[in-house]
């Protein structure tokens, strides 16, 4: 008997060792149906789809398509009933060409069984023509930007005749005018009658192009909305379970004299950067991925070769040739990729936090470890740091606590300047709270902090002043007491 | 447009991958080193009076087909992001198993297949364990590189088996139609291996789980199954490497193969083959297999002190291997 639904998810459990990710989850959606799919991270949004994907298998629980059962045990079987997953981060192989990847593990084969080049590139060029894409086929995956690449990735999903297309956060590296080409393909496949699971954390887009949405929150089914019934508050409510209109601090860091000057700041990456950070502020610094606000960090803190411009920290003008001058200088930097930059993970709470301070309490050969234990002890109790204890591995804590220790290992060696990168990226709602309350409690203690990120949110709700960036450019500086502050405004300057 | 068209193919054109295969991007690629050797080549030819004798060019080809077998293994093993360090002593090991195979009057062919059979079996164990654990591939490769060095001893009790079978000796000392055996056994391997790497989907697949493990997973390839294949293959060509030698040297030695990996990673690096994965031919492993036997016998020709060998050795590999960053760092910086 043919179903209402093109795909029904019943009773899906998934757990983890101890850890329950999916606690019965039910999901049902219809042929050309585009459903968003929300919730915190660890909510199990991922894992859901994954077990779809055929790259997890549940603990329990059925899956019927176009209202048969079927048993969904690797990536292979997904593609038999016609699911595709497009992943956030893109699995093309770089090495190889467009033709190549867009037929990885279905080649197309002559009589003899070896695989047949011509057809595929003929395939392929039909397939890229569908969808408008004018690239060769015989390109390495290399030199294709990231909207190119998942194209590339829609054009294969498209090509496997997909039912049923995963979509796990496409946007977040994606320019605006990107974007809006995604969302005409988008909805051209919804036209052509395929389902569409959008997992975003965007909640415009899931308002742009999704008919439905679900939430999910720890691993358990919330609810369904019409998104024409529904709105962001709902939506968040549903997310977070609590109420969590307290998230940012109450009070506004207000700086004081300037403590950092920089006179158009040169890299390979950025050009003329001029700004002023002033003593216990928090300077956010806003903008689209790629505009130079990563870069511009690296480049303070020596890691970017800084081609001209001047730095001066205090009233004097600093040389940053490498990371040991910034250090030396007062700036600490907490990196954007937590895990490969900030921390050792295979190391102890107690090494990662004095790593950066070991000149204190080591001396000819001899470590003072009572004078270890102090600096430790002082920053878990200010951090509020949950642990079993100090000798813990970092791999073993939470991404709140992990951030924590990065923060606290730089605070050892008080910093004049604390550049923070994307602080709260990957971090639950609850930890990242904590972080802001962290944040505006530094700046108190007269700690200037520069705070890059990508949430609009936290950078008008955190920042003193905003510099917003474009194409390694400062675009403009915004001050809530001259200047008018929106998301809008903010996304005005960084395009 | 059309120039970002023109642009992407002269990208492709510049990196390989698996389009390599096609005469001119290959060529392009493995340009630098065939130069290199066309240097040598001309250098020797001037320098020495033996070199360009003909007796003298058919030694060389004998004596790198032993590395020829070896690097075509490695080669693949290094393309889908692995190492194998157990070929010398499963050299060794498989040389001394055919040859007692073959005194005991079993036909040649058996002999050879029991040799194969057994490289197979150290392969497959290879890859069975780097596939289902997260133990590096060098590590397990080394630990079987100790115990099969072992193993080598123990079948001959230390000493070397001379074989009495003249049939199975001609596969390394023979000639047909002038060109030595192993030299044919190369020629067809080598075949038989393009066509595996280049045009059947497990070749792809494994260009593919070097290039991206993870992106060949969620491509529907089962990676496990392709590593274990490729070390089990690794292990094949190294046993006939084993056979080939025990052949020329009239007997399977359990001390042979000692560093015999050594040359096979020089080789297929200096041929290209990206010791990150996914990236590799074996027509550019060949360049580098004749640049490194052409490079042994030119010093000994010029009598070069045996020492000073090892020394020149080490220099020329980093240095083609330098140039080649350089290369590809200036591609990168356009």
């Amino acid at each position: 008997m043919p179903s209402e639904y093109i795909l029904e998810m019943k009773d899906i459990k998934k757990a983890f060792g101890s850890n329950v990710v999916l606690d019965d989850v039910n999901i049902s959606i219809k042929a050309g149906e585009t459903r968003a799919l929300m919730g915190e991270n660890g909510a199990g949004k991922s894992t859901l789809m994954k077990i779809l994907g055929g790259i997890y298998s549940a603990d329990s629980g059925t899956i019927y398509i176009d209202g048969n059962q079927v048993a969904i045990n690797k990536v292979d079987d997904a593609r038999q009933y016609g699911v595709s997953f497009i992943h956030q981060e893109i699995t093309n192989i770089s090495s190889m060409t467009i033709a190549e990847n867009l037929f990885l593990g279905r080649e197309p084969k002559n009589k003899l069984g070896l695989v047949d080049y011509k057809r595929m590139h003929r395939d392929a060029r039909n397939a890229l023509d569908a969808l408008d894409l004018d690239m060769d086929t015989h390109s390495l995956i290399d030199g294709l930007s990231v909207a190119q690449q998942q194209m590339l990735e829609i054009a294969r999903a498209v090509n496997e005749n997909a039912k049923i297309l995963i979509m796990d956060e496409p946007t977040a590296s994606l320019s605006n005018s990107e974007v809006s080409n995604l969302f005409k393909q988008v909805a051209r496949l919804k036209e052509k009658g395929v389902a569409i699971i959008y997992i975003s954390h965007r909640m415009e887009e899931t308002f742009l192009v999704c008919d439905t949405v679900t939430v999910l929150r720890d691993g358990k089914f919330i609810g369904t909305k019409n998104t024409k019934e529904t709105n962001d508050n709902e939506l968040i409510s549903m997310m977070v379970g609590r109420e969590f209109e307290n998230m940012y601090g109450n009070e506004r860091a207000i700086g004081g004299d300037t403590i950092l000057e920089v006179k158009n700041l040169s890299s390979s990456y950025v050009k003329d950067v001029s700004f002023t950070l002033k003593k216990g502020e928090i300077l956010g610094f806003s903008g689209l991925v790629g505009a130079g606000r990563t870069e511009t960090a690296l480049a303070l803190f020596g890691i970017d070769q800084i081609t001209s411009g001047e730095i001066w920290l205090d009233g004097k003008q600093v040389s940053i040739k490498c990371p040991q001058d910034a250090i030396k200088a007062g700036i600490a930097l907490v990196p954007e990729e937590r895990k490969v930059q900030g921390l050792f993970l295979s190391h102890t709470i107690a090494t990662n936090l004095s790593f950066q301070v070991l000149s204190q309490f080591i001396q000819h050969l001899r470590v003072d470890k009572k004078k270890e234990k102090g600096i430790i002890d002082r920053y878990k109790k200010t951090l509020s740091i949950r642990m079993a204890s100090v000798n813990q591995l970092v791999s073993e804590l939470s991404g709140g606590n992990q951030q924590k220790i990065v923060i606290s290992k730089w605070l050892a060696a008080n910093p004049k300047v604390l550049i923070l990168d994307e602080p709260t990226r990957g971090i639950d709602v609850g930890a990242k709270a904590e972080i802001y309350k962290l944040m505006s409690n530094l700046a108190k203690e007269g700690v200037s902090i520069i705070m890059i990120s990508s949430e609009l949110p936290e950078v008008i709700n955190n920042s003193s002043r905003i510099v917003v960036m474009h194409e390694g450019q400062v675009a403009a500086i915004l001050d809530p007491d001259k200047d008018e502050i929106s998301q809008e405004i903010i996304m005005s300057y960084a395009v | 447009m059309l120039k970002q068209k023109e642009q992407n193919s002269q990208a492709a054109a510049e990196k390989g991958g698996i389009q390599a295969f096609s005469g001119y991007v290959w060529l392009r690629r493995n340009l630098a080193s065939i130069i290199a050797l066309m240097i040598m080549v001309v250098l020797l030819t001037f320098t020495t009076n033996s070199f360009m004798v003909s007796t003298n060019l058919i030694s060389v080809t004998r004596q790198v087909c032993v590395n020829c077998f070896i690097a075509f293994g490695i080669t693949c093993v290094l393309i889908c992001g692995g190492i194998d360090l157990s070929v010398g002593s499963v050299v060794a090991a498989a040389g001394v198993i055919a040859v007692r195979m073959a005194n005991s009057g079993m036909p040649v062919i058996f002999a050879v297949l029991v040799a194969l059979i057994f490289g197979a079996i150290i392969g497959l164990f290879n890859g069975y364990v780097i596939s289902h654990t997260t133990i590096p591939a060098f590590i397990v490769t080394l630990s079987v590189q100790i115990s099969i060095r072992g193993v080598g001893y123990l079948l001959t009790g230390g000493l070397p088996a001379q074989c009495t079978n003249d049939a199975f000796n001609n596969l390394g000392t023979g000639s047909f139609l002038k060109i030595p055996i192993p030299v044919i056994i190369v020629i067809v391997t080598l075949v038989i291996l393009y066509f595996i790497m280049s045009r059947t989907s497990f070749g792809r697949h494994v260009y593919a789980t070097g290039g991206n493990i993870e992106a060949a997973k969620y491509a529907g390839v089962n990676t496990r199954s392709i590593q274990m294949r490729v070390f089990m293959m690794s292990g094949i060509l190294a046993a006939l490497a084993g056979v080939v030698l025990a052949a020329r040297l009239y007997s399977g030695q359990p001390s042979v193969g000692e560093g015999f990996e050594r040359d096979a990673i020089a080789a297929s690096v200096l041929g290209g083959t990206s010791f990150n994965g996914g990236i590799g031919t074996l027509g550019g492993t060949v360049v580098g297999v004749l640049i490194i036997g052409v490079l042994n016998n030119g010093m000994n020709l010029l009598k070069i002190n045996s020492y000073w060998q090892y020394v020149v050795k080490g220099i020329v590999i980093l240095g083609a291997v330098y140039i080649d960053f350089m290369k590809k760092r200036k591609s990168l910086k356009k």
